[in-house]
């Protein structure tokens, strides 16, 4: 088991935002989260790495507790990628740099390693002509496969998607996207959060519906998206046809 | 009535002038360091270093808000009286460095809390310690956005350092006050310095657009500017 | 720096309260002069003719660019060597005031900026003349603006308000001077001291612009910060 996650607890001021999440991902597995907004999602993802801290509840990765004080969290983070939704790459560094600089600062690589490895990153989401460009001079879409470069350079156990086409307009979430199904069935361990639910469907191996900081239920796309087992969840299902229609 | 200027004072005043643009570069190089720590302290010192905190935010409001004048008496007035005299140079020195430390603070302060959140984030979630995101990713993008107000201090301590020929300092000023002495022409030689000034401004400001354009990065500005 | 020194700063504090009036004069006297000034010009730059554009940017520029206290200097030593000499605290005003009427012309003219045009439109489409328009719906608008802006200005002014020293005015530093070369040792306390006045004053004057500021505010209107 690669990551478990038991019984997570967040609460900002009076609203408890998780309330007991429990779940695992075997090593290769892609597990896509979806949900209402502000249902815990991100808060979710955050709490896996610490970016933000629980409350209560304890993560594992690969039987080494995250959650412990004792634990180097600069050391598990560097194991685990993280994509935000508003990309978040490095304002004042080029593509190359912004993928660089976990390889420098946090692994040590010397910067001839670090750039040949970045290069071949930034080659592999289809950006090897865009390294020396601001991530002002590159489109949505553009930035976002860099901000995963920049993850997978990392050599990452798993890597952690936070909407990741969200912010993007709809005509480049496609490059966004095919990028991530290259990386599942290139066996990377992956959990994703997101309303896209084609991509749920063909990629997953397993979805996990939530709301109100529970998971209110877990299964493989088919089973979940054809035969939900809880009302809620065939609501949830409706609604979001309705608003990014049948194959989303 | 006519005014009558003599080439005979250029060399005093030229002497002077190197005196004003070292005060000023110094003072302005000493402060920045200073003004980033303080910033730095003012942004990030929480916890158990809260007390940096409350002595920066004590520090900043204290050299802004009292006059660049009573801080350079004191420092050479004042401090004699505590057994520790210093030259009219340092004195002036010290008062500028701390006076604009205070001013350079709070430019910092803002520049470092208008990089987005995201940054800090996006840092730590590869792994980097959060001095190391300070460092690499907080600071190069707040120092950029910092230039411009920046610019306007540097103007701001060239004037400022006119005062410290009050306590003897032979800088501009404090030249163009002997030769005014000797002959009698104080009106004219003061016109004089100011053209001086009014020149040194008009590089400083060109010099420093320069500066802004050579360190511009796309998308890296502060809120409300191209 | 024994307490003595301090008591017997502190029983001079009428004399530096009384030199600090005249730095509070200096300030009323000069922010007035500044204020009309800062407007003439910053109406002038947005709204005026080419060539009188040309003449208040020069302006605004020569005057943030010479040190106060040259410009002291100059305002005090130049009409006696044209046979009109002029008190200190006349020149102080009149030289700190032309200063900080450049500041405030830049001021008031962002915030002249800062109304949407629509409002100078709509006031010309009702039939006001521009000056009209300018003076009933723009100003009004670009004051509120322009508080924050202003009270800046105030902190800066008012510990400017102490150059006057250096051409005699007797004011605050006067004073605390004259403690200090009366007994050496209350030089440092009466320094501190007056830097406290000064801090005090700041923060009173601040927090007033701040209460005026509460005062008139008005929805939808507010400073993009």
């Amino acid at each position: 088991m690669l990551l478990r996650v038991e019984n997570l607890h967040k609460r900002y001021g009076k609203e408890e935002v998780l309330r007991g999440v429990s779940f695992s991902l075997e090593k290769g597995e892609t597990k896509v989260i979806i949900g209402p907004s502000g249902t815990g999602k991100s808060t979710l993802l955050r709490c896996i790495n610490r970016l933000t801290e629980p409350d209560r509840g304890r993560v594992f990765l690969e039987d080494v507790e995250i959650t412990s004080p004792r634990v180097n969290i600069n050391k598990i983070r560097a194991q685990i990628g993280f994509v935000f939704q508003d990309f978040n790459l490095f304002t004042h560094l080029t593509a190359l740099d912004n993928v660089r600089l976990g390889l420098i600062r946090v692994k040590g690589l010397s910067k001839r390693e670090a750039t040949q490895r970045a290069l071949q990153e930034l080659a592999r989401v289809g950006l090897a002509d865009k390294a020396k460009a601001y991530p002002a001079e590159l489109s949505g879409g553009q930035q976002q496969r860099v901000s995963i470069a920049r993850a997978l350079a990392m050599d990452p156990k798993l890597i952690l998607f936070d909407e990741p086409t969200s912010a993007l307009d709809p005509e480049l979430i496609g490059e966004v996207l095919s990028v991530m199904v290259e990386l599942a069935k290139s066996g990377m361990t992956m959990l994703v959060v997101t309303h896209e639910m084609g991509f749920a469907r063909s990629v997953a191996d397993e979805i996990i519906f939530m709301e109100k900081g529970v998971i209110v239920e877990q299964g493989p796309p088919e089973q979940l998206f054809k035969r939900p087992q809880h009302p809620r969840t065939a609501e949830f299902l409706r609604r979001i046809t309705e608003l990014y229609g049948g194959e989303g | 009535m006519t005014l009558v200027f003599r080439w005979a004072w250029l060399p005093r005043l030229t002497q002077g002038l190197a005196l004003t643009l070292e005060l000023t570069a110094l003072s302005m190089a000493l402060g920045a360091v200073l003004g980033v720590m303080l910033a730095l302290a003012r942004v990030y010192a929480k916890g158990p270093l809260l007390p940096f905190y409350g002595l920066a935010s004590a520090y900043v409001h204290f050299f802004r808000g009292t006059p660049l004048l009573v801080q350079l008496m004191a420092l050479y007035y004042g401090l004699p009286s505590l057994g520790i005299k210093l030259h009219p140079f340092t004195a002036g020195l010290l008062a500028l460095t701390l006076n604009t430390a205070a001013y350079q603070a709070e430019y910092f302060r803002g520049a470092i809390q208008s990089v987005k959140s995201g940054q800090m984030l996006a840092a730590r979630a590869l792994g980097l310690t959060r001095l190391q995101a300070i460092r690499y990713v907080i600071l190069p993008q707040a120092l950029r956005l910092a230039i411009p107000p920046w610019s306007n201090e540097l103007v701001y301590m060239l004037k400022g350092s006119a005062v410290v020929y009050l306590v003897g300092v032979l800088d501009l000023m404090g030249q163009a006050k002997t030769i005014a002495a000797r002959e009698f022409r104080n009106f004219e030689v003061y016109i004089v310095v100011a053209l001086f000034y009014l020149a040194l401004v008009f590089v400083f400001t060109v010099v420093l657009r320069w500066v802004e354009r050579r360190t511009h990065i796309p998308g890296l500005a502060l809120p409300g500017r191209a | 720096m024994a307490l003595e020194h301090w008591l017997k700063v502190w029983a001079s504090l009428p004399v530096l309260l009384q030199g600090l009036s005249v730095n509070l004069a200096l300030l009323g006297g000069l922010l007035s002069l500044g204020f009309v000034l800062g407007i003439v010009f910053a109406v002038l730059e947005v709204y005026g003719p080419r060539p009188l554009r040309f003449f208040a940017s020069l302006y605004s520029w020569l005057f943030r660019s010479i040190p106060e206290i040259l410009l002291l200097l100059l305002v005090w030593l130049g009409p006696s060597r044209f046979g009109k000499p002029i008190t200190g605290f006349t020149a102080a005003v009149i030289a700190l005031g032309l200063r900080s009427s450049a500041y405030q012309a830049q001021i008031f003219r962002g915030a002249l900026q800062a109304v949407p045009a629509g409002q100078m439109l709509a006031a010309r489409a009702l039939g006001l003349s521009k000056l009209q328009a300018v003076r009933h719906v723009l100003l009004p608008q670009a004051f509120r603006l322009s508080l924050a802006g202003w009270g800046n200005e105030f902190a800066v002014v008012l510990k400017d308000t102490t150059l006057a020293y250096a051409v005699g005015v007797v004011e605050v530093m006067f004073h605390a001077r004259s403690l200090g070369a009366r007994e050496m040792p209350l030089t440092l306390p009466a320094y501190i001291t007056v830097a406290l006045l000064f801090l005090g004053l700041t923060y009173a004057g601040l927090s007033l612009l701040g209460v005026v500021e509460k005062k008139l505010r008005i929805p939808g209107l507010e400073a993009r910060r």
